[in-house]
């Protein structure tokens, strides 16, 4: 065949990312296999895995030969470099702690959003069902638990004490913890169950498009969080394989116009100024917080939050009695 | 053993026919209702979710349908599946006699133990039957290290997949043969023995004709699961696109970019396989019915 | 004991004319074992040892991990009996009565193990959710069964089927009808006939047929997940867990969880085998 003739002369790279990252990045690698072959003349080959975040953290730390990881949360890339496979400063190799593109976890209610919800604390209203996927397993989960957390507490009178009862109201509001976001969304649109789903924005539109555009409406909460999509390159393997410089090319692209449109045209919000400007209809203003920030950085977040027996352990265990 | 009396009864040559009558049914009414019961649990469980695939497979067309197997990675997903079910069913099939002759030629210590060894792959959850393969070939595993400098890839490779693949397949034909071959006792071979006959030969000649029913039977759901085994595969497989997703992870990533229709189609092909090949046993034992009922009476 | 009465059972059976290849197919049934399947899952034991035993019990202890245990195991145990019940019947039917359609559904049994388990958990919860065809019937009754404790026996109740069925046919097509005529011309009734002769002659391959669809339930995760709440305490089986701490990266933590399933699933499957084989010893002796 023809792939595989092609496959054997030409560098291969892989990338090994989250689950919603499918669509740009189909879209992306095209753009940079393009740039590269009229920047080198080399024709170059990206195969792409996508998986749970912390999943896919794990197939390379287990041997999975990726190249270049881009996760959604830098969690799961520290997990990677404690491995010993990438430096523990990744973060500083490329701009903006290495993320070129953002998301806000936003709501999605039904059709003339018939429970009135404006904001956080109308979730936590007795009757409204919310959909949130498992904190404990998807990265949308852990996105959606902090904001709410960050919010009860910058309430006039907030503290984590307040904090700590408002997530047991909005958990006692969840009927079913879907294992990821995608299984989330499944359940609100398909199954018809619930009131509001808390996704990240870039899902809203492929949301509307697969579900029917009029079916949903978008409320944006007045306080929200930052999901960032960090990417990094995989030193040990890309050494191993001979690609450290395309890879490196490939990271760089990530931060070039072409690309920023391309994530911009994919829901996900572009840290280019001008392109964000460009698109300014698509991502209206929202006020957000950054877990670094706010939380003392993702591995405090998760030793205070997510770790066995932590925070959300001891909030599920009360809200579900 | 109750079952090997009435064996050894069945093999005088003057069998009595064997005739339906009145006392051995049941009266019309408790046919009736054993047999609503039996069609009203099959179609809750059964026929309705395998009825909801197809629809959903469907509900965009029979073009829709059809065009769902045109991507190349979804031709690439169904070769691999066929792959390795293609390397497993035939590797459980060589130990599943081999295993099923020692354990029912002979009396040997400990071979309750044995068979639960080789029932134990069902009872590991697929999570951990993957996972077991990525902690003796994984980068941190203790083989791993050793593979990767030769480089082989065995897991987040087609290998792993294999592995899994024929890890929870893997007591099935042993499982289908055993309680048949303990039926049918020894004294066959016994006797093709005593004439002359070889291991070799009275293998061929006189134990698979007695068992290639059970065999077969074996060999399909083997091959079944084989087919739509998920939990495991995922684990090991590493998901890249066109290389290493089987029919299973494809139609989860269908399934999570909201693919619904390719998604469902593709499931809906497993399930045909698994029907064709079941269509294949039923056209077999019609066709061989005659055979069939000589080799039961044995 | 189980040893001496093997052993006893060998010395008895010695004499027969020896039937060749012990050495090689058991010699290759081993080899094949330990290789596929033994060494691997040894991996498990030896990395959930490195918690040391106070680490094991710290992690098997906790209130929540016995929850979803209990909840895998017990889920499982009712999934198994369902099937044992109706999986009998279907099978009964099968071999004993014509109806139309007959081909059709013996066909079908094996789906749910060529659907992958993911597919069939999403094609429960459609049909179960209150939205569904079944849900929206069962819904005004006050049953709901996605997302709960149900839903869960409902999945592994799928998942199991084909074990039952698949065991019990082809020993019920065996039992020889002649022995009913015998009892029933001796005056029998019916239902002794049905109790005395067939349910003894089925009951070991039942048995074997439940045990197996009980281990496969206890370590069900694909379909699960989909129709369970997924709630600690709740609706989260043990399988869950497991990979709840792989996403922490917790290995040890993990395979502490999955050696106590595979060691409990062990046990029970030893137990079963070894009641098989002394009823059959017993049976033979009659």
């Amino acid at each position: 065949m023809s792939m595989a003739a092609a496959r054997a002369d030409a560098a291969e790279l892989l990338n090994a990312s989250y689950d919603v990252a499918r669509a740009v990045y189909q879209d992306l690698n095209l753009a940079f296999i393009a740039d590269w072959k009229q920047k080198t003349g080399e024709s170059l080959t990206i195969d792409q895995s996508h998986g749970g975040s912390s999943k896919q953290a794990r197939a390379v730390i287990d041997g999975l030969e990726a190249d270049v990881v881009s996760m959604n949360n830098p969690l799961d890339i520290d997990a990677i470099a404690k491995a010993g496979l990438l430096p523990l400063d990744w973060q500083a190799r490329l701009p903006n702690h290495s993320s070129p593109s953002w998301s806000p976890i936003l709501f999605i209610v039904r059709k003339g959003n018939p429970k009135n919800i404006r904001d956080w604390d109308d979730l936590i209203k007795p009757g409204v069902q919310i959909i949130i996927p498992n904190p404990k397993t998807s990265g949308n989960g852990r996105y959606s638990y902090l904001a709410a957390w960050q919010y009860a507490r910058s309430k006039p009178g907030g503290s984590d004490d307040t904090a700590i009862v408002f997530e047991q109201k909005l958990f006692a509001n969840v009927p079913v913890l879907d294992t990821g976001g995608r299984g989330a969304t499944t359940t609100f649109a398909q199954r018809e169950l619930g009131d509001v789903l808390l996704t990240f924005e870039n899902e809203v539109s492929l949301i509307r498009g697969e579900f029917g555009a009029d079916k949903f409406r978008v409320v944006i909460p007045s306080l929200t969080v930052r999901a960032d999509n960090p990417i990094a390159l995989v030193d040990k393997v890309a050494a191993k394989k001979n690609t450290t410089k395309a890879a490196q090319a490939y990271l760089q692209f990530h931060y070039t116009r072409a690309a920023q449109e391309i994530f911009a045209k994919n829901g996900l919000r572009p840290i280019d100024a001008a392109v964000l400007k460009a698109h300014a209809a698509e991502f209206p203003a929202v006020n957000v917080f950054d877990v670094d920030q706010a939380f003392g950085g993702w591995p405090k977040a998760q030793a205070d939050h997510f770790a066995d027996g932590a925070s959300f352990d001891k909030i599920i265990a009360a809200a579900h009695r | 053993m109750t079952l090997s009396h009435s064996q050894s009864a069945q093999t005088l040559p003057f069998e009595p026919l064997m005739q339906r009558n009145a006392a051995i049914t049941e009266a019309r009414w408790v046919r009736a209702t054993l047999t609503a019961i039996a069609i009203l649990f099959l179609a809750g469980f059964l026929l309705l979710p395998l009825l909801s695939v197809f629809v959903t497979a469907l509900s965009k067309g029979i073009g829709a349908y059809f065009a769902s197997f045109g991507s190349a990675e979804t031709q690439a997903a169904i070769k691999l599946t066929l792959l390795a079910a293609g390397i497993a069913v035939p590797a459980n099939l060589v130990f599943g006699l081999s295993a099923a002759w020692a354990i029912t030629k002979f009396e040997f210590r400990g071979k309750q133990f044995l068979m639960t060894l080789i029932d134990l792959p069902f009872s590991v959850s697929p999570v951990v039957a993957g996972l077991i393969y990525i902690l003796v070939f994984g980068a941190q595993g203790w083989a791993g290290p050793w593979f990767s400098a030769h480089d082989i890839k065995v897991v987040f490779a087609v290998p792993g997949i294999v592995l899994a693949t024929i890890f929870v397949t893997f007591p099935f034909i042993a499982r289908e043969l055993i309680p048949l071959m303990q039926e049918l006792g020894t004294d066959d071979e016994q006797a093709a023995l005593s004439l002359g006959a070889s291991g070799w030969q009275t293998f061929w000649h006189v134990t698979l004709p007695n068992i290639k029913w059970g065999l077969l039977y074996g060999v399909l759901l083997c091959n079944a699961r084989a087919m739509g085994e998920f939990g495991a595969v995922s684990v090991v497989s590493g998901h890249i696109r066109g290389l290493t997703n089987t029919m299973p992870l494809h139609i989860e990533i269908l399934y999570n970019d909201y693919q619904f229709v390719p998604a469902f189609a593709v499931a809906s092909l497993l399930a045909l396989l698994a029907l064709i090949t079941l269509a294949a046993k039923s056209l077999l034992e019609w066709r061989f019915a005659d055979q069939l009922a000589a080799t039961r009476r044995h | 004991m189980s040893t001496a009465t093997v052993a006893i059972n060998a010395a008895a059976r010695a004499p027969k004319r020896a039937i060749p290849g012990f050495g090689t197919t058991l010699g290759f049934s081993i080899f094949y074992l330990s290789l596929i399947v033994l060494i691997p899952l040894a991996g498990v034991f030896f990395r959930a040892s490195g918690l040391g035993l106070d680490g094991l019990w710290h992690v098997l202890s906790s209130p929540r991990v016995l929850h979803a245990l209990s909840l895998s195991f017990v889920a499982a145990f009712i999934a198994a009996a369902i099937n044992a019940v109706f999986g009998g019947i279907v099978a009964w039917v099968f071999v004993r009565y014509e109806f139309p359609g007959k081909r059709l559904l013996d066909a079908v049994i094996d789906l749910p193990f060529a659907l992958p388990t993911a597919v069939a958990g999403i094609a429960l919860t459609a049909l179960y959710s209150p939205n569904g065809w079944i849900g929206e019937l069962l819904t005004p009754l006050g049953i709901k069964v996605a997302y709960t404790r149900l839903g869960i026996v409902v999945a592994l109740t799928f998942i199991g089927l084909p074990f039952i069925v698949r065991t019990v046919e082809p020993v019920l097509r065996e039992v020889e009808k002649d022995l009913e005529e015998a009892a029933a011309t001796l005056g029998a009734a019916r239902w002794h006939t049905v109790s005395r002769v067939i349910l003894p002659a089925v009951m070991p391959a039942l048995v074997t047929g439940f045990a197996l669809a009980f281990a496969r339930g206890v370590g069900e995760y694909g379909s699960v997940i989909f129709i369970a709440g997924n709630f600690p305490n709740l609706t989260e089986i043990a399988p869950l867990l497991i990979t709840i701490k792989l996403d922490e990266f917790d290995y040890q933590g993990a395979t502490a969880i999955a050696a106590a399933m595979l060691m409990i699933s062990f046990g029970l499957l030893l137990v079963i085998n070894l009641l098989q084989a002394w009823a059959r010893k017993r049976g033979g002796t009659q």
